[in-house]
């Protein structure tokens, strides 16, 4: 099987301007690849780069060096180079990402949040919310609360929905930032098997996963990002 | 967000006479838009963003650089005028008329004060009617089925049809004007603060009736805002302007959580978030 996901040489540096262009490296010099099936477990500290790197992967930071590259559609697209329609159609069609934080959009039900990522696809509206509604049933997430924004839910609620949104399309890569951190244990057994169920499917994962558990349950090999520090 | 290029800005730049003194209110500005893009350009006041959209959609003349758009209609079937190898025709070539025609049918504005984007002497009804006028309907029946069918999809009560924009609220104006402007059905549509004077709760409604509409119809936009979550609510592209130049522009999210510009991050780290 060939790779679906490829960094090489890839490095992250932050420049505060504001601070009298204060460089804060990052990590440098990472090369990863990984393949249909796979997911690989990025492991460090905390501030050791691991959600960077995720955010550069998926193309929400600019490589300092080094390139991102992604199989969409029969073809290699270079996160670093690709216009922005570009990087939104690999996001549309081929990359997921559940990020930590749910960003709430005002007066948009759980459902709709939770839908849209089909919509976009072209799915049907009653459609997509059924799916949408299977989703949440599997997280858990009581049937109340699917009519309402999800701006005043609880942190595992929010990260419900965000897992929800981040998986309903079926990407064939995904990336996910602690998926897991706020949930019950019932919970992040569904996750954990969400994220089996992916695999299984075919779909590429990196992930970061805070709980021992849940990483050696779902990750087929680590990656420290703590090993590609950069010295000042 | 697929098909061919719409709108293809190059160099673009306008002066303006300050004290005894040409200044450039905005300059070498250069960017491509396609069907479906929405665009935001943010900025402190002065930063020339708002003369720039008035380029881009033929209210002020260039006095450098140049505009092109995707004009259909018989200007492009023969190649016309001024048509570039991309099948873009340059503004610059269009007669008045050809351009007066373009910005009441396939082009929206919607101004931040909606008083300067409707006619206040005429009902709601009449202000949506006005641009299908213009397209040559005259059928009073259809007119105002079609007014109110746009008065629902931009949440605005049909029984106030027939009442002067001027005993709407703002932000009822504000949605009157947007249906004003898609009824009919423009490929772009050029919005300068859309949101800035409603009350916040009014703000949240609009953004989300744009943000739909603009999916639903596929409308390519380009939105001028100092607000930052505006931006990233509606835009899948932006462009930071500071003193009349484009300092970063690239994908939304991009460039508010990774900006790279001192200026950029200086705005994005000034705004609070509650």
């Amino acid at each position: 099987m060939t790779a679906v996901l490829e960094t090489s040489d890839l490095s992250k540096t932050f420049t505060l301007h504001a601070r009298g262009g204060l460089v804060l490296p990052v990590f440098s010099g990472i090369s990863l690849s990984l393949r249909p099936g796979e997911c690989l477990a990025l492991t460090g500290h905390s501030g050791s780069g691991k959600s960077s790197l995720l955010r550069c992967l998926y193309g929400n930071y600019s490589a300092s060096s080094g390139d991102v590259r992604i199989r969409h559609a029969d073809q290699w697209v270079s996160l670093s180079t690709a216009a922005p329609r570009e990087v939104l159609e690999v996001r549309r069609r081929t990359l997921g990402y559940v990020s930590q934080f749910l960003r709430v959009i005002p007066r948009v039900s759980t459902l709709d949040i939770v839908a849209e990522p089909l919509r976009r696809l072209g799915v049907a509206a009653d459609e997509a919310r059924s799916q949408a509604a299977q989703w949440l049933a599997r997280l858990n997430l009581h049937e109340r609360l699917w009519h309402l924004p999800p701006a005043t839910f609880s942190g595992g609620e929010q990260q419900r929905v965000n897992i929800a949104h981040g998986l309903i399309a079926g990407h064939p890569v995904l990336l996910l930032d602690e998926p897991t951190a706020s949930l019950d244990a019932d919970n992040r057994r569904v996750v954990v098997e969400l994220i089996h169920a992916a695999r299984a499917g075919g779909a590429a994962v990196i992930g970061i996963f805070h709980d021992d558990e849940v990483r050696a349950a779902v990750a087929s090999r680590c990656l420290d990002v703590e090993d590609y520090r950069q010295s000042n | 967000m697929t098909g061919d290029l719409l709108l293809s800005v190059r160099g673009a730049g306008k002066q303006f006479m300050q004290g005894n003194r040409l200044r450039w209110a905005c300059r070498d500005v250069s960017f491509d838009l396609y069907p479906g893009e929405v665009l935001a350009v943010v900025g402190e006041s002065g930063s020339g963003k708002s003369t720039l959209l008035r380029l881009l959609a033929a209210r002020l003349g260039l006095d450098a650089g140049s505009v092109h758009y995707d004009v259909r209609g018989e200007a492009g079937a023969d190649g016309g005028p001024g048509r570039s190898a991309a099948g873009l025709v340059d503004l610059a070539q269009l007669s008045e008329a050809r351009l007066r025609w373009l910005s009441r049918t396939d082009w929206g504005f919607v101004e931040q004060h909606a008083r300067d984007g409707l006619r206040m002497n005429v009902s709601g009804g009449a202000n949506i009617g006005e641009r299908m006028m213009a397209l040559g309907a005259r059928h009073y029946g259809k007119l105002r089925s079609e007014a109110l069918s746009w008065m629902e999809r931009v949440e605005l009560e049909t029984d106030r049809i027939d009442d002067l924009p001027g005993s709407y609220s703002g932000g009822m104006q504000q949605r009157l004007q947007i249906a004003r402007n898609l009824v009919t059905h423009p490929r772009l549509v050029f919005m300068d603060e859309p949101t800035t004077g409603l009350d916040v709760s009014v703000q949240a409604r609009l953004l989300d009736l744009v943000r739909e509409l603009v999916n639903q119809l596929q409308l390519a936009a380009v939105i001028v805002t100092h607000d930052l979550a505006v931006a990233r609510l509606l835009a899948h592209r932006m462009l930071v302007m500071k003193d009349g130049c484009v300092v970063e522009q690239g994908l939304t999210d991009r460039v508010l959580d990774d900006p790279q510009h001192p200026y950029t991050q200086l705005l994005v780290s000034s705004v609070l978030t509650p």
